[in-house]
């Protein structure tokens, strides 16, 4: 496969912030992400072509660097912290109450793709534990109530993302 | 109450914004500086001033900005360590979100000290609000003239860059942290050579934390001695203190160095949750813990050393007494062995059995024998890897054995966690 001039146009310009392409390696991986929402081997064979590197050295970041996916990823990515500021306010019943409710393991997929769950280390909101992720936006100070209410938007604004 | 200086921008609703940095008196000390000082004699101020790196280390700022030779044949690089990930730690975070500048600023200011043209910004992945205010305070400068070619029409030109980590705790470590930049697998590597000499692509490097940096001008704009004045004569200088876990009033201060930790957890964050102390984890959870009974120990580099403990990231966390001394030391050595790199032996297999063993021992599983063998494998891991990774969750698992035995014991003879 071959990278949209788009995205190739991307990964050439911030490689200009830096001497050579290896650096370069790990932001081209977020911006393929951004379009494939994951990086299967096809992406990675890719983004080594586009940046003229042996295709190992993506690989070797795309496993090591856990925010790099190389499997697919449920629409809504929820990160929960359960480090100790998160432990001491309770996170586990919280991850126990999100498995119940998507009807998943910590760290799996819900069916339909929308929901993946996964416990995540330290995400630096300590002093408003517990908290957690969805994709990229933060909620803090979690209980079971605003958990669920944070469920229950999201599976309303998916089901009309169906629609539309 | 004493004057805030690193955070006394926060409560301004722009304050992430050039405008209302400037305002403030922003970008006033990199004017200063420009007119009044040569690199060297920047140094020299900040070694007066014992600025001690705000990352963890505690290492003084200006002694390590000396060991860069002068006229190297690679130009020196300057890197900003943001990938705050300790757990407990948020003061970087805050920076980055409510007054980027002020990091910028002096990053702009170690450069000009160091002879940097080009410097990184290591900021970790999860921090996208970070990224964005970052990025954008890092345009504004441009535009003002503070950064890029010919800072405020003088000679000396700097380009900053973000590097944006992607979920490894191991990047906090300066050598990994290059690594990743250098688009490696971030495995610390052994020292000497010390970055000063041969860094980042193999060039003199300065890493600096961000709350580091963030002191910078208030030292060229205030002077050595007025930063020197505040706080212990060892631990000098205003200083960010994370306040998490079971306490009634958890957050981000800022408090000179030396309060002791009781009057920390009493008098900023309104005592623990139940009333009762338990323990504290003073500096992030690679800090050793301590009991009830030494909290007296002031909060800064020299006595926290000389307890035992450190400083560290200054991520102060409580636990009253319902809580599991057991139960949170698992925690935090599953934390360190899924971090571990898996470069050393001894940190890689004995993160691994250390985490086995402790969650046996939390689930009521354990044995005499598994404590016996914790006391055995927790010297074995420390010191025996490239960086500090093992030192620090060997030494937390220490801490717990050390002042809380009776409660392990107690899982092992009810064959259960008594809290639980």
């Amino acid at each position: 496969m071959e990278l949209s001039g788009e995205l190739v146009g991307e990964i050439r310009q911030v490689a200009d912030n830096y001497p050579n392409a290896r650096s370069a390696i790990m932001p081209a991986l977020y911006l393929a992400q951004a379009q494939y929402q994951y990086l299967e081997t096809d992406v990675l064979r890719a983004v080594a072509v586009t940046l003229d590197v042996p295709e190992i050295w993506v690989f070797e970041l795309a496993t090591f660097y856990t925010m790099y996916h190389t499997e697919p990823v449920g629409k809504y990515h929820i990160q929960l912290c359960t480090n100790v500021s998160c432990l001491l306010g309770k996170a586990e019943h919280l991850k126990q109450y999100m498995e119940e409710r998507l009807q998943i393991e910590t760290g799996e997929t819900t069916e339909d793709g929308k929901f993946t769950l996964s416990k995540v280390e330290c995400i630096g909101s300590c002093d408003k534990a517990p908290a957690m992720m969805v994709n990229q936006d933060y909620y803090e100070n979690l209980d079971q109530v605003f958990v669920e209410q944070i469920l229950d938007r999201l599976m309303v604004q998916s089901s009309s993302d169906q629609e539309t | 109450m004493f004057e805030k200086i690193i955070l006394k921008n926060m409560d301004h609703p722009q304050s992430h914004t050039l405008e209302a940095y400037v305002e403030s008196g922003g970008y006033k000390a990199l004017a200063t500086m420009l007119q009044k000082y040569s690199p060297d004699e920047l140094i020299e101020q900040v070694k007066q001033a014992n600025l001690r790196g705000r990352g963890g280390a505690g290492f003084p700022t200006g002694l390590k900005w000396s060991f860069v030779p002068k006229n190297a044949e690679n130009p020196p690089y300057l890197c900003c360590n943001a990938d705050e990930g300790e757990p407990g730690t948020f003061k970087d975070r805050a920076i980055m979100e409510k007054d980027p500048h002020m990091m910028v600023e002096g990053m702009i200011i170690a450069a000009y000290a160091i002879g940097a043209r080009t410097a990184y910004i290591y900021i970790r992945g999860e921090y996208e609000l970070c990224i964005e205010r970052v990025e954008k305070a890092l345009e504004e400068a441009q535009a003002k003239h503070f950064l890029g070619k010919n800072i405020l029409g003088s000679d000396f030109s700097l380009d900053v860059y973000i590097h944006r980590g992607a979920g490894a705790y191991i990047c906090g470590e300066e050598t990994a942290l290059l690594e990743s930049i250098e688009g490696r697998r971030a495995q610390p590597k052994l020292k000497p050579p010390f970055p000063a000499i041969k860094g980042l692509y193999d060039s003199p490097t300065v890493i600096n934390n961000v709350e580091t940096f963030a002191c910078l001008p208030h030292i060229i704009e205030r002077g050595a001695n007025w930063f020197r004045d505040i706080g212990p004569e060892g631990s000098p200088g205003p200083k960010l203190f994370c306040l998490s876990g079971q306490v009634n009033k958890p957050g981000l201060y800022e408090a000179p160095m030396g309060i002791t930790m009781r009057e920390f957890i009493e008098d900023f964050g309104g005592g623990a949750c139940s009333g009762k102390i338990k323990a504290v984890i003073p500096g992030g959870v690679s800090a050793p813990m301590f009991p009830e009974s030494e909290l007296d120990t002031k909060l800064d580099f020299e006595s926290l050393a000389a307890a035992g403990s450190m400083l560290g990231s200054a991520g102060v966390i409580v636990l009253d007494d319902s809580a599991c001394v057991v139960e949170v030391i698992t925690r935090i050595t599953e934390f360190f062995n899924h971090e571990s790199c898996g470069k050393c032996t001894p940190c890689r297999e004995g993160l691994d059995w250390c985490a086995k063993i402790l969650r046996r021992l939390e689930e009521g599983e354990g044995t005499h024998e598994d404590l016996e063998h914790l006391d055995t494998l927790c010297p074995t891991i420390f010191g025996n890897s490239f960086c500090a990774l093992g030192v620090g969750a060997s030494w937390a698992v220490q801490s717990a054995l050390k002042h809380f035995r009776p409660e392990f014991v107690q899982h092992i003879e009810q064959g259960k966690c008594p809290f639980h």
